[in-house]
């Protein structure tokens, strides 16, 4: 084919002289400021309610890179910049910000109970604390929101019956909302808000009955779907002192350490409340994850696993993918593009597809497995028999990929050399381990190696075969087939509360080992190219 | 030695992309010999080959064998399906799409959109970079090509607390691409924007520089010479990457399922994931009327590009 198209260049030599567009041509040039202009303006458009949320990071990255689109593609300085922009702003945001970003949360100790900040749960405590007195004022409700409706940032959309002016509260405080439309006592239209159905509200009722409205005094908290009170607390945040202080009883709570979270607590160590923020913790989850022994035996046992699978899923499918390459790759075998073909199909499903099927096989009573081989194993029961069940269904999924590479490196082998090594037959054996095998290793060695990298944090055939089981009782946390990344996301999303930070530092433990892993499939790639 | 050998391990080209398919020895199949071959004779030597190709084509096929009978089995049930279907029928089907708060449909215009849109910015993308790294010579272009082959090795979804967290935030002050978007799952997917670099660039290093100095002498400028003379020439290597990161697309469940949370913006790979965990024993029909109509366009496509799909995966890309 290179031949080929060397050959056609030439003879395509008038199409390839077309008339001169480059940069300077007028629809380009439209084209350009077109794209700049409606990046400009979204920008724009964004940065008042950047500031307004104090979000200055995003703010700084959307202007830089309004400056940088404008100063690569607006002047010719940069060529090859402007080729390589786009795709280098989208890998630097969605990779390897979060990538370094990963190693910030894991110096935290983020997750569920600590995701706000230490404002945001003071703010909460005290609204929280805010009780319904017989006098308080109400307020007729609409819930709405600037956001979703199941997502929200929600809004407490109120009427004063009394004297029937509308405002809105926020967390950060009631503000008067006169573009609003009331109808009988209730905001029915407001600009910047979508209004909930009582259904949404409803579903979203946990959300709502954590909206505290900070007034002077006290707080609006919903009270029902439709109504909504001013109560008074009398809890009172000191700033500067950065205590609560309860008004009625004089006792103040200071923030504490306890565990790995922050708390207000009095004199005592009793807690005000058991809400705590996101705090710094230094290198507290490495430390963890080093010396407290349950953890670490999890995290030993899981990553010897982990090596293993990798390991056997590489070996077991190169040779399957081997085996058959080369008994296949005979020229006096009809045939062959059939095989392909209905070879290729374990590759070409989509693997979620194969996986989630084959979850189904290995069941006890009603799976393919045990109905075919009459076994009536509990796969999925025990250890071994799941790590089993995961190998064979990895070795279905991958041989097909190892096939096709195998026998394409196959055919770049000469002739003769086949001939001279003597493959076809059973005796030619030993001509094909001393000469055949170590000229097929060079060009899918770094392959082999990119698929080790592969299994090695391959979360899909883990988490969708086994879920990670089988889990012992008193072991929740670390299955008997987890991989490392699948136990990782399980403490960061798993059903029993979210661990960002721990989850995060055991994920920079991660990316230690695969840069191992990649420096190794480096030194190897450069070694087989000394070979050649 | 030149970097992109580096990573191959063998040039990658189009005379390389086109080897195993096209005039491969398949070509003439059986040689004169083998008419005037014993039975005895031609077992020994090639129809032993025979049963074990067909014995790998047992072990590969008979799931998707089980797939398409249970998809028109009526009973749709665990129990009531086997290897051979017993009964035809569309129910599994209809109930597919009969069902609101299991929108199927909606699903897989989802990943339609998600994959398409991906794929086209993660080709674009690599495409233009390609282009600059084969034909320019600036200061950090190794530099930036190895750079490239090192973040490649670290998979995005090690960083799915960042990324949760990322959106959530983002989701604060923009909410159209927060959580429960598809255009902030875009997003976060078109972060792999640049992993086709190296494919393509491959195939670049491969069409003589002299195509382009012509083009030069006639006045064109760079961006001619890409869009005008290149690109038509990539149009194999396009095919084959376009197709990988499509499939790659497809098959990502850990960050969509993080991120779509809500029936509405599922994923194909989600949603079926959730009609299969509702109801392990009695939902296997639903699921696999569902996942035929996914994967059937899939291997159609790749049994059309098949020669391609051989050089381009010997030459590095892994399917996800």
């Amino acid at each position: 084919m290179v031949q080929q198209q060397l050959s056609t260049a030439p003879q395509e030599s008038p199409a390839a002289h077309p008339p001169p567009v480059g940069s300077r041509s007028v629809p380009v040039l439209l084209l350009k400021v077109a794209v700049l202009a409606v990046l400009l303006s979204t920008v724009v458009s964004l940065t008042p309610a950047l500031v307004a949320a104090e979000r200055w990071g995003f703010l700084v990255f959307f202007w830089v890179l309004v400056v940088l689109v404008v100063a690569v593609y607006a002047t010719r300085r940069a060529i090859p910049l402007k080729y390589l922009l786009p795709g280098a702003v989208l890998l630097l945001s969605f990779v390897v910000y979060p990538v370094i970003s990963t190693f910030q949360v894991s110096l935290t100790n983020l997750g569920d109970g600590t995701r706000a900040t230490r404002e945001e749960a003071t703010a909460q405590i005290i609204g929280s604390s805010v009780v319904q007195t017989p006098d308080a004022p109400r307020y007729n409700l609409t819930v709405g929101t600037a956001g979703s409706p199941t997502a929200g940032p929600f809004a407490f959309l109120l009427v004063d019956p009394a004297s029937g002016e509308a405002s809105v509260g926020t967390e950060d405080g009631l503000e008067p909302l006169p573009g609003a439309t009331v109808t009988d006592g209730f905001v029915t239209a407001a600009d910047g808000y979508e209004l909930l159905t009582p259904v949404e509200v409803n579903d979203a009722s946990a959300a709502l009955a954590e909206l505290t409205v900070p007034t002077e005094g006290g707080a609006i908290r919903q009270l029902g779907i439709r109504q909504a009170f001013e109560g008074s607390t009398p809890l009172v945040y000191d700033e500067d002192a950065e205590t609560i202080t309860n008004t009625q009883t004089g006792v103040t709570y200071a923030p504490e350490l306890q565990g790995d979270r922050e708390f207000y607590v009095d004199p005592d160590g009793q807690r005000l409340s058991d809400q705590s923020w996101a705090a710094d913790v230094g290198f507290d989850n490495y430390v963890r994850a080093f010396t407290d022994a349950r953890i670490l035996s999890d995290f030993v046992g899981i990553f010897g696993w982990t090596l293993v699978f990798a390991t056997l899923s590489v070996a077991s499918t190169f040779a399957l993918g081997t085996v058959l390459a080369v008994v296949l790759n005979d020229r006096r075998v009809r045939g062959q593009k059939v095989y392909r073909s209905v070879l290729l199909l374990p590759y070409a499903i989509p693997s979620f597809i194969s996986l989630l099927l084959w979850s189904g096989f290995w069941n006890t009573d009603f799976g393919l497995v045990n109905d075919l081989t009459g076994l009536g194993v509990n796969w999925f029961g025990g250890e071994t028999t799941a790590k089993a069940a995961v190998l064979i269904t990895n070795l279905w999924l991958g041989f097909p990929y190892m096939f096709l590479v195998v026998t394409g490196a196959l055919q770049a082998i000469p002739e003769d050399l086949k001939e001279a090594a003597g493959i076809d037959g059973a005796s030619g054996f030993t001509g094909f381990r001393t000469i055949i095998f170590p000229l097929l290793l060079i060009p899918t060695a770094p392959l082999l190696v990119a698929s080790f990298a592969f299994n090695f944090n391959n979360f899909n055939t883990i988490f969708l075969l086994t879920g990670g089981g089988p889990f012992t009782p008193d072991n929740p946390t670390a299955g008997g087939t987890d991989l490392l990344i699948s136990y990782t996301i399980r403490l960061a999303f798993g059903a029993s509360g979210a661990q960002f930070g721990f989850a995060s530092a055991i994920a920079v433990l991660l990316f230690v080992i695969t840069g191992v892993v990649a420096a190794l499939q480096f030194r190897l790639t450069r070694r087989l190219e000394d070979v050649i | 030695m030149t970097s992109q050998e580096l990573r191959t391990g063998a040039p990658v080209g189009p005379g390389h992309l086109a080897a195993p398919g096209g005039a491969g020895p398949s070509a003439p199949s059986t040689p004169p010999a083998a008419n005037r071959m014993s039975r005895g004779r031609w077992w020994r030597e090639v129809g032993w080959r025979h049963a074990v190709g067909l014995a790998a084509v047992a072990f590969a096929v008979f799931p998707v064998l089980y797939i398409v009978s249970a998809a028109f089995n009526p009973l749709g049930s665990v129990v009531s399906t086997s290897l051979v279907p017993r009964e035809l029928s569309l129910v599994n089907f209809q109930a597919l799409f009969s069902e609101p708060s299991r929108p199927f449909g909606r699903w897989m215009l989802n990943t339609l959109a998600v994959c398409t849109s991906v794929t086209v910015i993660q080709v674009t993308c690599s495409a233009l970079a390609a282009y600059a790294f084969s034909r320019f010579r600036f200061r950090g272009r190794r530099g930036g090509l190895l750079a490239l082959l090192l973040i490649q090795m670290f998979p995005q979804i090690l960083a799915t607390i960042a990324l949760f967290l990322l959106f959530t935030e983002l989701g604060t002050v923009i909410p159209a691409i927060g959580l429960n978007t598809l255009l902030g799952y875009v997003l976060v997917m078109c972060g792999n924007a640049f992993a086709q670099v190296w494919l393509i660039k491959g195939f670049f290093d491969s069409i003589p520089q002299s195509l382009d100095e012509a083009a030069t002498v006639d006045g064109a400028g760079h961006a001619t010479i890409f869009f005008r003379i290149l690109l038509p020439l990539l149009q194999p290597i396009l095919a084959v990457t376009g197709l990988l990161a499509f499939v790659g697309v497809i098959s990502e469940f850990l960050i969509a399922s993080i991120f779509l949370r809500e029936a509405g913006v599922r994923t194909v790979a989600v949603g079926l994931w959730s009609v299969i965990e509702n109801d392990r024993s009695n939902n296997l029909g639903l699921f696999a009327a569902g996942a035929l109509l996914t994967a059937v366009p899939v291997v159609l496509l790749f049994q059309y590009l098949q020669r391609f799909i051989v050089g381009g995966i010997t030459a590095g890309g892994v399917k996800g």
